[in-house]
């Protein structure tokens, strides 16, 4: 039974830690074109 | 093909000569079979189950090294570049390349094979006359994408652990039929037919793809 | 178009809840291996949109070395990076399955080995964009993808016989599955999918802005 849980968990813990990578690329990207805009 | 067979003599000779990577390359090879037979030291019955495995995970390392340094010296003395820009068929230099590595992995085998007989006290119990079929279609298998891998891998950071990164993955199904084909043999218990006709069908469709993309990879900038 | 990812990111949200309560509470329990069975329903909805995502990357690899249009390989990058998630999910769902049923972590189970092959030749894919110079990446990319691409069949065949001379047991049993079963499988592949468009999207969003923010720069 904690088999099914930790299976369900681990899941949404690799989908929710991808996300998380493309959050902070994605705002890291954002001040770097805003840095462009600025020169 | 002539312009193949120039290329392959002009290899061939440039490593007679230097004898570089020759000599480093068979110390590394009877190295490798010595650390493997501190590491398992099985009795003659239990060699036979993992010689395969031991003897192409041992070519597999061999055949890195060499590959490694296929495209160095091309990229030394900027070949390379004059290869691009030549109307040649690329893929003549990519087969002059695949044969010369292919002709050393083999003596490398050649070499390793009575070492590791000895260590391992091996003898086939099935039909021996099918091990070197395994050795020729395995070791192209390795040797095909090992050197387009390593065309690949040229200009990239850590070019030397980018080949066996790129060249592993892909060459599972051929590893897993070289080793099972020679356990096979070694213990006689069932046929290595699938395996060879298996590692046969590889070869004829990554030799295909290579010939294909070569031209595409080696003008990629 | 922003409005639109919204409303599509909302409906996913309500899919993948839905497709949860599906897989925990109505899908009726599994005779011999009781609950732990439910773990199918994230891992076979996982397999099959990985297999999906790859797929989609070989295509749009080669339409890239028909044409050499970016579109085609901020898409393969794309859909390589999302397929390696979701395979990691069958990769771990997988062992989490078998070690309550058979006891064992691994087992050389064809769909389980190749996944593990696959997994191995897209993330070699991904090093490989990751370390090459930025000219040459998306052709030796599209070639790799090919290549990879032309291993599957190989793979496959070669660990199916390898199987059959060394039987293990099988995840995820063989044979016929009871309807209900099939349906809330459906549901959750559904939901699995659409959350995998959805990503899709914003990643490619992303690399296309990343791909305009490097010609810029390269100025």
């Amino acid at each position: 039974m904690n088999f099914l849980y930790a299976a369900y968990a681990a899941t949404w813990i690799i989908h929710i830690t991808y996300l998380t990578i493309l959050v902070r690329r994605y705002s890291r990207l954002r001040k770097d074109i805003e840095e462009l805009g600025k020169k | 093909m002539s312009l193949t067979r120039a290329t392959l003599v002009k290899d061939l000779r440039l490593e007679w000569r230097s004898k570089d990577a020759i000599n480093s390359m068979l110390f590394f090879a009877l190295l490798v079979v010595v650390i493997f037979s501190f590491s398992f030291d099985p009795t003659a019955e239990e060699s036979r189950q993992i010689a395969g495995g031991l003897v192409w995970v041992a070519f597999l390392f061999a055949a890195v090294v060499a590959l490694n340094q296929t495209w160095a010296r091309e990229l030394r003395n900027q070949v390379l570049d004059a290869y691009r820009v030549s109307p040649a068929p690329a893929n003549a230099l990519f087969l002059a390349k695949a044969f010369g590595n292919f002709i050393f992995v083999s003596v490398l085998e050649a070499l390793m094979t009575p070492l590791f007989i000895v260590f391992y006290n091996l003898r086939a119990l099935g039909p021996a006359y099918q091990l070197p079929m395994v050795a020729i279609a395995g070791t192209w298998a390795i040797v095909v994408n090992g050197t387009f891998f390593a065309a690949m891998s040229l200009r990239t950071r850590s070019r030397e652990i980018m080949l066996p990164l790129l060249l592993f993955p892909i060459s599972i199904p051929a590893l897993l039929a070289m080793v099972e084909a020679t356990t096979a043999i070694l213990t006689g218990e069932v046929s290595a037919k699938f395996w060879i006709v298996l590692l046969v069908a590889y070869d004829v469709v990554f030799t295909t793809g290579c010939l294909l993309l070569f031209e595409t990879v080696l003008h990629a900038e | 178009m922003k409005r639109g990812f919204t409303i599509f990111a909302l409906l996913t949200a309500v899919l993948l809840s839905y497709a949860l309560y599906q897989a925990l509470e109505v899908a009726p329990t599994e005779r011999t291996m009781g609950d732990v069975q439910r773990i199918f329903y994230y891992h076979v909805p996982s397999a099959w949109t990985a297999f999906l995502l790859f797929f989609t990357n070989f295509v749009a690899s080669v339409a890239y070395l028909i044409r050499r249009n970016p579109k085609a390989d901020a898409l393969a990058l794309v859909t390589a990076e999302v397929g390696v998630v979701f395979c990691t999910v069958v990769l771990v769902t997988g062992p989490l399955w078998a070690r309550p049923v058979w006891g064992i972590w691994w087992t050389w189970d064809v769909r389980l080995t190749s996944t593990l092959v696959l997994w191995l030749i897209y993330v070699s894919y991904l090093m490989l964009r990751r370390f090459s110079s930025s000219g040459q990446t998306p052709v030796l990319a599209a070639a790799l993808a090919v290549f990879g691409a032309l291993d599957v069949p190989l793979v496959y065949f070669s660990i199916w016989y390898f199987r059959t001379q060394h039987p293990q047991p099988v995840i995820g049993g063989g044979g016929s599955i009871a309807p209900q079963m099939l349906h809330v499988l459906l549901i959750n592949w559904l939901a699995f999918l659409c959350f995998a468009v959805l990503i899709c999207w914003s990643r490619y969003r992303l690399e296309r802005l990343r791909q305009e923010l490097e010609e810029v720069q390269a100025l």
